[in-house]
């Protein structure tokens, strides 16, 4: 099935992530696709790992994304990108919020150095730049906007949908927190290879 | 027009559509989204009973008004109703009944990974299973026309990745079912012994008649491709479809009665025959017990949840996946839990604590280590009352801590068993005013029906005082030395006794002002690490974003060096 597209969200209980997995099912769909979305809810949710999972193409069968067939990793921080990470395909696309949250009780886990620096790799200061924007929690905004830049669908279809979804008091933040996290991760020249600074 | 949909969101409009007018349930996942969605449309009488054995209770009645029903539960909601499941299975219905089943393959949210399609079985009652959220949609139509045209109710079994994946899905009009009219039956709805032997002929003569229905329905299909062929149902057959894109496909949607014509035929046009279904082999025993040889199982094992990795890999098709290097991250109490406290004092009393299903379940990890027992909602206070009649001793070292939906659900009988059979056992009913682990459902003593309207609000401490105990406490859920009081009080008491600990979920209070640790005072002790709040980091320092003000932690700082404004009030 290789022409269906897979995109993890993975994140933290309460980032905001099953909003992100809806706007942007509804965005593929929009688009044209045929799209599955998988999610976690219940006692998992409580602090634990969430992930959602997000598959489009022609015709999709499982809504569940295999190990090494990742296209876009989407990780809302950085614990949850190293564990994902060996989930994507080699040159899959890996979009990620450079905070870390650490597990209840912890100060320092082991991470590799170089995680936020990869070829292939933008890495977002999500929170700050959804700050600026007007809303910290448009955080998901900005990382959905940075995926938006490589997923090559008409921005007008992205905030026409936010336009269905977000009441319309937070709509100027959220919005503006997508372009942000849009023109931060823009394909530009060679920076996929080098890395945007982070 | 089509639209993207979780399969419970999908149930829900399939009960809008197919004319639904009363829906009932009790909370659990992964089936509780249904009734919420369904809860939206004005013209379905929507309604959280108190438990699963209740709501089917109540949607039998309905049934047999005339109206078109939908019951909806987890899978091991369905043990709790199983009595009266099994006995409509003897009786059929009137309006159309279809209970939804939400099982969960690998226990993302559950004590066990039971498959409940053995329950369709064991009443000879069929069953539906949906591939997807289309089918979730349009099999809720299905059952309920096979329902009033074969007189029984029917079992539409979903697992965690039908009901929590979304999928597009074309909607229809609400079709309009006017009540059929209720003539007395005794014959057919009085189960005494005498009409219940006839009923079982009725239902076995039923069986036979569905059998055939199983052979025609279009549900029923096979797609022919290859030589290799599956035997599959539900969110399995997509799986087969990315693993072996070129094995021709019996797709079971109707998974009882099974079509035994149809399967044979099958298996004749195949060299080689797979059955692949999660959990119990419930379809290859059977298709096994037809004389045919099949590969499944021995493959595919029995427990957890497939994906289609998985089914490569038990085919030989692909290596295992590398697991994950990173630390894991388990659930954890929130901060500002009022569950937290209560068992951080259990601990420091060395109390054995026999727990119950909620977000309080939680209590059991550690650093809180709190809680000894967890089995199925209600368990904790039969349980506590039995360890005291093996051993008197245990009376006073052993407590039982219960929530409060859970309480309601199926805690007020084994409390009167306490109170009857002469315990002294002591209850702690962790009462946050919801059903938090399940996200947040009202129940009969948050004071709010499922549609958001106002209803009576249980007195929970009139209801135990009726049920015969006289001793009943009331603490704030954020006063350790309060706790700690009526604890110690209450299991020194030589008669049964409930404390109940009260502050609202804290995912639905506004915060406190977060606390701050006064770096001068703090030596490191990590005494408030002891709590498990996320909020404190090693250190020791408060995340002020995460900190709910509840302080706690400044109550166990042996150098008060916690402090700001913690709002204890109460
Ligand atoms: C028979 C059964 N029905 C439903 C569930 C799902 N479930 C688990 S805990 C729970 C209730 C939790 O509410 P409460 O006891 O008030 O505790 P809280 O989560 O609010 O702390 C439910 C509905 C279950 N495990 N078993």
């Amino acid at each position: 099935m290789s022409n269906v597209n897979n995109i993890l969200l993975a994140g933290v209980g309460g980032q905001g992530i099953i909003l992100a997995g809806k706007l942007l099912a509804e965005v593929l769909a929009a688009g044209g696709f045929d799209v599955k979305l998988s999610e976690v809810h219940g006692m998992a949710q409580r602090g634990g790992s969430v992930v959602t999972q997000v598959r489009f193409g022609p015709r999709v069968y499982s809504p569940l994304v295999s190990p090494g067939k990742v296209d876009y990793l989407v990780a809302f921080e950085q614990i949850e990108a190293w564990r994902w990470i060996s989930w994507m395909r080699s040159g899959g696309l890996l979009i990620m919020d450079e905070q870390i949250i650490y597990p209840a009780g912890k100060t320092q886990v082991s991470l590799p150095e170089d995680l936020t620096s990869r070829p292939g790799t933008i890495c977002l200061n999500a929170r700050q730049l959804a700050r600026q924007a007007g809303l910290v929690k448009a955080a998901n905004m900005v990382l959905l906007g940075a995926l938006a830049a490589h997923l090559g669908l008409d921005l007008k279809i992205w905030h026409r949908v936010l336009e269905d979804l977000v009441p319309a008091k937070y709509l100027e933040p959220n919005r503006k927190a997508l372009e942000e996290g849009f023109a931060r991760a823009k394909p530009s020249h060679d920076s996929l290879s080098s890395g945007p600074p982070c | 027009m089509k639209e993207i949909m979780s399969g419970n969101e999908a149930i829900a409009r399939g009960a809008y559509e197919s004319g639904v007018s009363v829906a009932v349930a009790y909370p659990g996942t992964p089936s509780t989204e249904i009734l919420e969605n369904i809860a939206q449309h004005p013209s379905i009488r929507a309604q959280w009973s108190p438990n699963e054995k209740v709501a089917l209770e109540v949607g039998i009645g309905a049934s047999l008004a005339g109206a078109r029903v939908l019951v909806a539960m987890k899978h091991v909601g369905l043990n709790v109703a199983a009595d009266p499941w099994l006995t409509i299975a003897y009786t059929g219905v009137n309006g159309g009944l279809v209970l939804v089943s939400a099982d969960d393959p690998g226990m993302h949210s559950s004590q066990n990974e039971q498959d409940n399609r053995f329950y369709a079985r064991m009443a000879g009652v069929p069953m539906l299973e949906p591939a997807d959220s289309q089918e979730a949609k349009e099999f809720v139509g299905l059952a309920l026309r096979i329902s009033e045209e074969y007189d029984t109710p029917v079992l539409l079994r979903t697992t965690t990745r039908i009901a929590h994946s979304k999928g597009l899905v074309e909607l229809g009009e609400r079709g309009e079912h006017p009540l059929r009219p209720y003539t007395k039956d005794p014959k057919k709805y009085v189960m005494i012994p005498a009409h219940g032997r006839l009923r079982h002929q009725a239902a076995a003569d039923r069986l036979a008649k569905l059998t055939r229905l199983a052979e025609e329905t279009p549900v029923n299909k096979v797609e022919q491709r290859g030589k290799v062929g599956v035997i599959t149902a539900g969110v399995c057959y997509q799986y087969v479809r990315e693993t072996l894109p070129e094995a021709s496909v019996l797709k079971l949607g109707l998974t009882y009665p099974l079509p035994k014509d149809k399967i044979r035929t099958f298996a004749q046009q195949v060299d080689e025959l797979y059955v692949i279904e999660e959990l119990e082999p419930f379809l290859e025993e059977q298709i096994r017990a037809m004389g045919i040889s099949v590969k499944g199982k021995e493959l595919t094992g029995v427990l957890g949840e497939l994906d289609q990795k998985r089914l490569a890999v038990s085919l030989g098709l692909e290596d295992p996946p590398p697991s994950a290097s990173a630390v894991s991250r388990p659930p954890v109490l929130c901060p500002g839990c009022p569950h937290r406290g209560v068992f951080y004092v259990l601990r420091r009393l060395r109390l054995t604590v026999m727990g119950d299903i909620g977000c309080y379940s939680l209590g059991a990890l550690p650093p809180l280590d709190a809680m000894d027992t967890c089995i199925c909602m209600g368990s904790s206070i039969g349980s506590a009352l039995g360890m005291e009649k093996a051993d008197p001793a245990w009376a006073e070292r052993c407590v039982a801590v219960i929530g409060d939906s859970t309480f309601l659900h199926s805690g007020m009988t084994p409390l009167l068993d306490v109170v009857y059979n002469g315990g002294s056992t002591t209850v702690l009913i962790l009462d946050n005013s919801t059903t938090a682990m399940t996200g947040h459902q009202d129940h009969p003593a948050s004071g709010r029906t499922l549609g958001g309207d106002p209803a009576p609000k249980v007195d929970l401490e009139m209801l135990i005082r009726a049920l015969g105990v006289r001793r009943v406490q009331r603490v704030d859920a954020y006063d350790l030395a309060a706790i700690r009081r009526a604890v110690r009080e209450e299991t020194a008491a030589p008669e049964p006794s409930v404390i109940i600990v009260s502050r609202s979920c804290a995912l639905r209070t506004s915060p406190a002002r977060p606390l701050v640790v006064d770096e001068a005072k703090c030596n490191g002790c990590h005494a408030c690490l002891k709590l498990g709040c996320p909020a404190i980091q090693e250190g020791a320092r408060i995340d002020p974003h995460l900190c709910r003000g509840c302080g706690l932690c400044s109550q166990v700082c042996p150098r008060g060096a916690i402090g700001g404004d913690s709002n204890v009030q109460c």
